[in-house]
């Protein structure tokens, strides 16, 4: 490749990149203008038009505090049922010789391409109506209690480690349990970091499941309330661009905060193969 | 006497040979498969039960009649032409969406791939969009495409009028290119990790062989993702069959008119709004079927023999 077909690529690589975070740029500018500003010009900060009203603003709405923290809720239980419960099928799939191994990792996979729109209707008839759990964390953490892809990216980090490690502390008198949580678990300690990226950004972002079995503001993530805001209060607003771009803000802050942080632990071949198998 | 010496290895012995050599692993396995069970495999055969029941909502605990019914929700469903017009409506999305994803996907991940400086900025900005929860960049979007956004300024006289989220012909289109932008960083993550896979040698003799820059993308670099590209084209289709968030919020509820109405977001509106889960059901249950139908033969033309 010539070194002008480098510099090429390289630039068509930056206008990309730009392309993807302009959009972001853009919100925190709205988020802070007092009047919206959609020109060209509105597009580059202007100390005259700067406020943090806009943040107030939405919280008298929404009560940013409260969604955050049933954000944080639905996915704290998400993370702790993926962490304790994936990581015990993933030890087992990638370790243990048992009857039903195949077909429980064939279920791991087969799992990820189920459409959640042939679910909707059984799990809310279900957990809703049958098991009276609408307006409940716990029903709104149910459906995604495990995360599949987790389960397969455990799976494949305990299979890279070598099998003579377990045999020897099994010789030693180490129970199982034991194995697990003093041998094998502190060595795929980077797994447990990709997994909690991984799994984080599911309930997080997940607009669809809580928006119908939370009716309660109270109770909803935030994704719901400020969604709920979007399509029915804008309206009414004095500056609706400029509190729902605030919304987003809140909303999208603490991923992208955490992503950038830890994006060395979002690799692609661990995630890669998370979904491949 | 040799009863009792020999019996008490037995159970053991029959355990292992019935549960294997670690019985253990279905014990740690056990939350998993319950919890596959009750989220996954039973709703998705109440699923299609209820599609052939007459089936209401009832207060919990209360045991109604629910008799079967046959084709009839299909019947009540397919005879709605809002139904036909949703799915006519994915088709559109999946046509614009589906394609553009493949090829901006590889073509980035193979530029990526190779780039030396910066590249952990590069992949970040990539990424970002797909870590963000879409309701927040929806908000963005809703604020750039409005009828007096950003994009129209940029454009002026070339911007469409009525504007791109009101006009019933780009509607669609435009919630396919926020999908395409908004996925994107997944996917260029799977083509890198399949780029990794592709030896260098491949690339080294192609070279020596007089393959120029274009020549060898074509002749090694797509043969050499090609089950990553069947992947892409899997869960790419599989994401936008599951299309509601953007309609029901970018489009307020499918608007202008049903232009932009998913066949998710109608299946929201009449089982959970109307009332009427088992057409819902149906239309789920024909989600579905389309979706495996060309995902089957996605496979049958891109997958080869992998």
């Amino acid at each position: 490749m010539s070194r002008f077909q480098k510099i090429l690529r390289g630039v068509v690589l930056f206008i990309g990149a730009v392309a993807f975070l302009f959009p972001f740029y853009y919100m925190i500018i709205g988020s802070l203008q007092t009047a919206p500003d959609p020109t060209i010009a509105g597009a580059f900060p202007n100390p005259s038009n700067i406020t943090g009203e806009n943040y107030t603003a939405i919280n008298d709405r929404i009560n940013l505090f409260q969604g955050l923290l049933n954000s944080g809720i639905f996915t704290g239980g998400v993370l702790l049922g993926t962490l304790v419960f994936g990581v015990l099928v993933g030890y087992a799939l990638a370790v243990l010789q048992w009857r039903g191994r195949g077909v429980t990792f064939a279920l791991a996979l087969l799992v990820q391409v189920v459409p959640f729109q042939l679910l909707m209707v059984p799990l809310y008839v279900l957990i809703a109506r049958d098991y009276g759990l609408s307006d409940n964390y716990l029903g709104m953490i149910l459906p995604f209690a495990i995360n599949s892809t987790a389960v397969i990216i455990f799976r494949q980090y305990f299979l890279q480690l070598p099998k003579e490690l377990f045999e020897a502390a099994r010789i030693d008198g180490a129970g199982e349990f034991a194995v697990l949580r003093r041998i094998a678990l502190p060595l795929v300690r980077p797994a447990l970091i990709t997994v909690v990226l991984l799994t984080f950004i599911g309930p997080w972002n997940e607009f669809l499941w809580p928006f119908l079995i939370t009716k309660e503001a109270g109770l909803q993530p935030l994704a719901v309330s400020l969604a709920n805001y979007i399509s029915n209060v804008a309206a009414t607003a004095a500056n609706p661009f400029g509190a729902t771009l605030a919304g987003a803000a809140v909303l999208a802050g603490p991923v992208v905060i955490l992503f950038i942080v830890f994006q060395r632990y979002f690799i692609s071949t661990d995630i890669g193969s998370g979904v491949k198998g | 006497m040799t009863t009792l010496i020999e019996n008490p290895p037995r159970p053991v012995g029959r355990t292992r040979r019935i549960l294997g050599r670690n019985p253990l692993g279905l014990l740690f396995s056990a939350p998993y498969l319950i919890f596959v069970i009750a989220v996954f495999a039973y709703p998705l055969i109440y699923s299609v039960w209820i599609s052939f029941h007459d089936f209401f909502f009832t207060a919990p605990g209360f045991e109604a009649d629910r008799p079967f019914v046959g084709l009839t929700n299909y019947l009540t469903a397919f005879q709605d032409p809002a139904v036909i017009r949703s799915f006519g409506n994915v088709g559109i999305f999946l046509l614009i969406n589906v394609p553009l994803t493949v090829v901006l996907s590889l073509l980035l991940a193979s530029g990526l791939n190779r780039i030396v400086h910066f590249r952990t900025f590069l992949r970040v900005a990539y990424y970002v969009p797909y870590v963000t929860a879409s309701v927040a960049v929806v908000a963005i979007w809703l604020f750039l495409f409005n009828g007096d956004g950003l994009v129209n300024a940029v454009l002026g006289p070339l911007a469409p009028d009525p504007s791109w989220l009101i006009n019933s012909a780009w509607a669609m289109p435009t919630i396919a290119f926020f999908v395409t932008w908004k996925q994107l960083g997944f996917y260029i993550l799977l083509y890198l990790a399949a780029l990794q896979g592709i030896p260098k040698e491949l690339y080294e003799s192609a070279s020596t062989d007089g393959a120029g820059p274009i020549r060898s993308f074509f002749s090694v670099t797509v043969p050499g993702v090609r089950p990553a590209t069947v992947l892409v084209l899997l869960v790419s289709t599989v994401t936008g069959a599951n299309l509601f968030t953007e309609p029901y919020l970018l489009t307020g509820g499918g608007g202008p008119d049903g232009a932009s109405a998913s066949p998710v977001l109608i299946m929201y509106q009449k089982g959970l709004q109307q009332g009427q889960p088992d057409v819902a059901a149906a239309i789920g249950v024909v989600l579905v079927v389309l979706v495996l139908v060309v995902a089957l033969l996605q496979n049958r033309f891109a997958g080869g023999r992998d």
